[in-house]
């Protein structure tokens, strides 16, 4: 079982923590077309590479951002999330 | 036969042992391994090989080869597959040899021997297309093929998991492991080092290397753990230890696999006939178990481990009739001690073929010319009772490969050697390539230390590594053989032939070959089988063993008892804190999420339906009584409380006056309904609110994370657990709640929200009406919550299950998500239209629901009910509803209501079926149908009078 860095638990099993997904920026909802909301809605890239997403230490309710290579399998870094979308 | 004592020796000759093999009786000594015990007792044959049912002994004597497996039949449950090689004799077992046929002296079955010709590679894959002969086919291979008998009569063992922490696990106690080990154990490194045999030492215990590597081990402050094997390598260095009793998993900060290397057993014709064995074998049995089964040996060597083991068979008197090396010229050892004792050496030779005699060992060998890897001219016949074989190694490095290793094919020792390894992970010894005790020593120690720097970040300097001389690996230890019988897989029984043919027939990858010959797909997973494999596809098609590359390695390395596997289910379930009272009151309960919940309270001498439906009565008229503590109960506090409960649910809440609640339903970004609840506001900047009992863990987690992302000025509690819930409702419930408060009920409209006593206990009530009668949420602390159900309950409130609270919530048209809600439902076609304010600025799922309404509905939610004189079984939820041969809906939910005395239900279906008073065909799981009418919900009490007080 792989471990992972909760910022503020430190090292963990990673069967403590919950993923939410990749982190993306949702179009403006008041200017955008029907297209680009059901494209941001319904199309996650799959594609492997560095992924910035959401994760969850479950048993403490900490949410942080975590960079994470999908090609290789590693997890980059893991930090608290400091805002940007909306 | 036994020998003399010798000092080597790990068997207590003071102990002796008493067993049965095939119905015999017997002795052998304590420490002697099933297989050791038999050989020193003289016999001959200790197993028929899989296919042809051929007469096998020991051949590597090192746990991975499938010669010798017995099951144990002493016991009240036979173990089968015991592998012979390695496990202890013990006093009173019974064996048998896995696969015979009327035993494995005359095993009936060794006449498929003769028909190996009709039994081509690939035989499965041919025979089986035929559907019409299948059932032949997989009666006689049911039959015929599997080892040993598994014992359904076993009872499951329940086996303890272990969970270890170390700075470095070190896999392998040879030399080089034990050089590991003791330079990150000296170095302050907090260091398991296991080894899969009963002592430590590898080779040290057999050869004659000098050295004090295991007494420094013993001493040093490592821990140890023998009869233990890595069986699989998973993320960030856990490894599966198996031990005889039990598994660990053990998380190391750095590995180092010192696994060592597998001898490979040379091809030609008949090399599998008893008594033909590997060195290690060879070296084992004497040194270890001082038993001898050679008198006159034949060597066939291409290394200095074979002379080795030669000097050895010297020293212990056995006469060497003739050393075959498949190496000639400048490649040999100085072989000066053979020819003074006029040993004849034939070099640049191969054994053509062994010969067995009437007691199926084999009595000789031809050997002949070998050539750029072909036999040449025939150079002599020589009898003997045993051959010995030391011709290559291949590295174990299955773990390594399981750790995503890098591997590259060294030409010059003919082996795969790690190039990249992960940056915590480390090898040395034969992995590497190093063969001699020195580089071995040296290449632990540079393991030890580079993990040492790892763990510590520390630069400790390296050791300088010395350079292998020795290539004990020959590329091509194959020989062809017309006759065949040439196996390169002796637990498939699988010949040289099988693999040309199988190229021939365009299975020409690796992979592919693997499963179309099943190479290396038996018991020891190819363990001797795959470097030839390999070698031999290279070959043919005129490639490096580079690229052909080796099959995928998973776990496990080894097999693992299931029992080891199997554990306790580990599936908790939540309680509410008047669970005990429930207990007591008769409850049966069920799961609802991971909660348990009373399903109804069981009443002696009452059917469960008429328990159930006596509850519901019970609300409607008079009062009762449910534990909802179940839900999810949580808090918003701050000046943007009302912003953020504005953002996630489809209602408005800024507007909510303090005093009051109302109805919530959250929707995901798709639009698509997730959640409801009760939202009440306790004052300006702070609300309560309720989730569903499956959502109460997830929603406050995904609520903190929008919280989060939005930066809204308030904080959300999580009261979940530490607040219990009842709902009291019917008729009486304000008399009842009105004997326990000094709250005026008079002045508590329809949901409103006070905070008061109850029962001596401060609670916090809602006035929802839920099951359809006037009724009261009271939440009050958990540790307190049974003071106001007991209370109730002594005052005559009727408690109700789960199932009287589905019968009553149905007959108001109530939705539970999640059961009338899918994936797909949306607030349009949930039934909960009415709750979406879409002139909010923003709520999640907003911008998906005007694009939804945009467009027509594919299904909605409506009710329907079978007619009353209905008497046949009801459907059941998911029966589908067709409408011209074709799916139109399904029902979600569907009960008797014995208030209404008629099946109601909701179902999804198309919008242009859902007209009030529409007949639909409801199809059974048996293809019958059964008529009902849409019908207008809620069923009872349209003018919700009663849950407002008002009739």
């Amino acid at each position: 079982m792989k471990i992972m860095t909760c910022p503020i638990n430190g090292e963990r099993p990673i069967s403590e923590f919950y993923y939410w997904g990749a982190i993306k920026t949702p179009p403006n909802p008041d200017t955008c077309s029907d297209e680009e909301w059901s494209d941001y809605v319904f199309n996650k890239n799959g594609a492997p590479g560095v992924k910035k997403e959401f994760w969850c230490h479950s048993p403490s309710n900490t949410w942080f951002v975590a960079e994470r290579d999908t090609l290789t399998d590693t997890i980059l870094t893991t930090y608290l999330y400091q805002g940007g979308a909306k | 036969m036994r020998i003399a004592p010798q000092a080597s020796e790990i068997i207590n000759r003071d102990k002796s042992v008493t067993f049965t093999f095939e119905g015999k009786k017997y002795n052998g000594f304590e420490g002697d391994t099933i297989t050791s015990a038999l050989l020193a007792n003289g016999v001959k044959i200790l197993g028929r090989s899989f296919k042809y049912h051929r007469p096998r002994s020991v051949s590597s004597f090192a746990n991975h080869d499938m010669n010798v497996i017995v099951d144990d039949v002493s016991g009240q449950y036979f173990i089968p597959n015991i592998r012979a090689d390695v496990t202890k004799v013990k006093d009173g077992m019974k064996l048998k040899a896995v696969n015979t046929f009327g035993g494995v002296e005359k095993d009936k079955a060794s006449i498929l021997g003769r028909f190996s010709k009709f039994l081509p590679v690939g035989f499965y894959y041919k025979a089986f297309h035929t559907k019409a002969l299948f059932p032949m086919w997989e009666k006689m291979f049911r039959t015929m093929t599997g080892l040993g008998n598994v014992d359904f009569k076993t009872p499951k063992i329940k086996t303890s998991k272990d969970y270890g922490f170390c700075d470095c696990l070190v896999v392998g106690a040879g030399v080089s492991g034990l050089s590991a080990a003791l330079a990150a154990a000296e170095n302050g490194l907090d260091v398991v080092l296991i080894d899969e045999n009963p002592q430590i030492g590898g080779s040290i215990n057999y050869t004659n290397i000098p050295n004090d590597l295991i007494e420094r081990a013993k001493a040093a402050n490592i821990r140890i753990f023998t009869d233990c094997y890595a069986a699989g390598y998973y993320a960030d260095n856990w490894v599966a230890l198996v031990h005889k009793t039990h598994m660990t998993k053990m998380r190391a900060k750095t590995l180092i696999v010192a696994s060592g290397a597998f001898e490979q057993p040379p091809v030609f014709r008949n090399n599998d006939l008893p008594n033909i064995m590997l060195a290690g074998a060879f070296l084992r049995l004497l040194k270890l178990y001082s038993v001898k089964t050679i008198n006159d040996a034949v060597f066939l060597v291409a290394n200095d481990y074979g002379y080795e083991a030669a000097k050895t068979a010297i020293d212990y008197g056995i006469n060497i009739k003739a050393i075959v090396d498949l190496r000639s010229g400048d490649e040999l050892p100085l072989l000066n001690d053979f020819i003074a004792k006029n040993i004849p050496i034939y070099s640049g030779s191969c054994i053509y073929e062994a010969e067995s005699g009437k007691d199926k060992n084999v009595i000789g060998v031809k050997i002949h010319e070998f050539n750029d890897g072909l036999a040449g001219a025939l150079k002599a016949e020589i009898a003997c009772d045993g051959v010995v074989m030391a011709t290559g190694f291949a590295p174990a490095l299955n773990l390594l490969y399981q750790a995503n290793t890098k591997m590259r094919f060294d030409d010059a020792r003919s082996q795969f050697i790690p190039d990249v390894l992960p940056n915590s992970v480390f090898s040395c010894g034969k992995l590497n390539g190093n063969y001699t005790y020195e580089t071995r020593a040296i290449d632990g120690e540079i393991a030890g230390i580079n993990a040492v720097n790892f763990v510590k970040n520390s630069k400790i300097k390296l050791p300088k590594s010395l350079p292998e001389t020795q290539k004990p690996n020959h590329p091509w230890a194959i020989v062809e053989h017309e006759k065949g019988k040439t196996f390169v897989d002796f637990d498939e029984d699988l010949q040289l032939k099988d693999f040309k043919n199988a190229v021939q027939e365009g299975f020409d990858n690796i992979e592919l070959l693997k499963r179309y010959t099943t190479n290396g797909m038996g018991p020891s997973q190819g363990k001797h089988s795959n470097m030839n494999g390999l070698r031999v596809l290279a070959r043919l098609t005129n490639k490096t063993p580079f690229e052909v590359g080796t099959t995928t390695a998973r776990p496990f390395y080894h097999p693992v008892p299931m029992k080891h596997l199997g554990g306790r289910g580990f599936s908790p379930n939540r309680v509410t804190p008047l669970h005990s009272r429930h207990g007591d009151l008769n409850a049966i309960f069920m799961l609802a999420g991971n909660w348990q919940r009373p399903e109804y309270y069981a009443r002696v001498g009452v059917t469960r339906q008429n328990a159930i439906n006596a509850e519901v009565m019970a609300v409607h008229e008079n009062v009762g009584i449910i534990d909802v503590g179940t839900l999810g109960k949580l808090e918003v506090i701050g000046p943007d409380a009302a912003e953020f409960l504005e953002r996630v649910y489809i209602s408005k809440y800024k507007g909510l006056k303090t005093g009051m609640a109302r109805y919530g339903v959250a929707c995901d970004e798709t639009g698509v309904v997730v959640d409801d609840g009760i939202i009440a506001r306790l004052a300006e900047d702070h609300f309560y609110f309720t989730t569903t009992t499956s959502g109460a863990a997830t929603i406050y987690r995904e609520l903190s994370r929008l919280n989060m992302i939005w930066g809204l000025d308030c904080g959300i509690v999580n009261h979940t657990g530490s607040f219990g819930a009842i709902n009291l409702a019917g008729p009486n419930s304000k008399k009842i709640l009105g004997k326990f408060t000094d709250l005026d009920l008079d002045d508590f409209p329809f949901m409103g929200y006070r905070e008061a006593f109850v029962a001596g206990v401060k609670c916090r009530i809602i006035r929802a009406g839920f099951v359809g009668e006037l009724g009261y949420e009271i939440h009050a602390p958990a540790l307190e919550v049974h003071k106001v159900w007991d209370a109730f309950i002594n005052d005559g409130a009727t408690p109700f299950g789960v199932e009287a609270q589905r019968v009553l919530r149905l007959q108001k048209g109530h939705i539970i998500i999640g059961q009338d809600t899918d994936g797909l439902s949306t607030p349009y076609n949930a039934g909960v239209d009415w709750a979406v304010r879409m002139d909010k600025p923003f709520f999640i799922g907003q911008r998906s629901l005007k694009i939804i309404n945009s467009k027509p509905q594919k299904q909605v939610l409506a009710g329907f009910v079978l007619p009353k004189d209905y008497e046949g079984a009801p459907p059941q939820e998911c029966h589908l509803i067709i409408h011209e041969g074709e799916i139109a809906g399904r029902i979600t939910s569907i009960t008797k209501s014995p208030k209404l005395g008629q099946i109601i239900g909701l179902c999804h279906i198309k919008p242009e079926l859902a007209q009030i008073g529409h007949e639909i065909k409801i199809r059974f799981s048996d293809g019958t149908f059964v008529a009902a009418n849409i019908a207008q919900t809620p069923f009872y009490d349209p003018e919700n009078l009663n849950q407002k007080g008002v009739a």
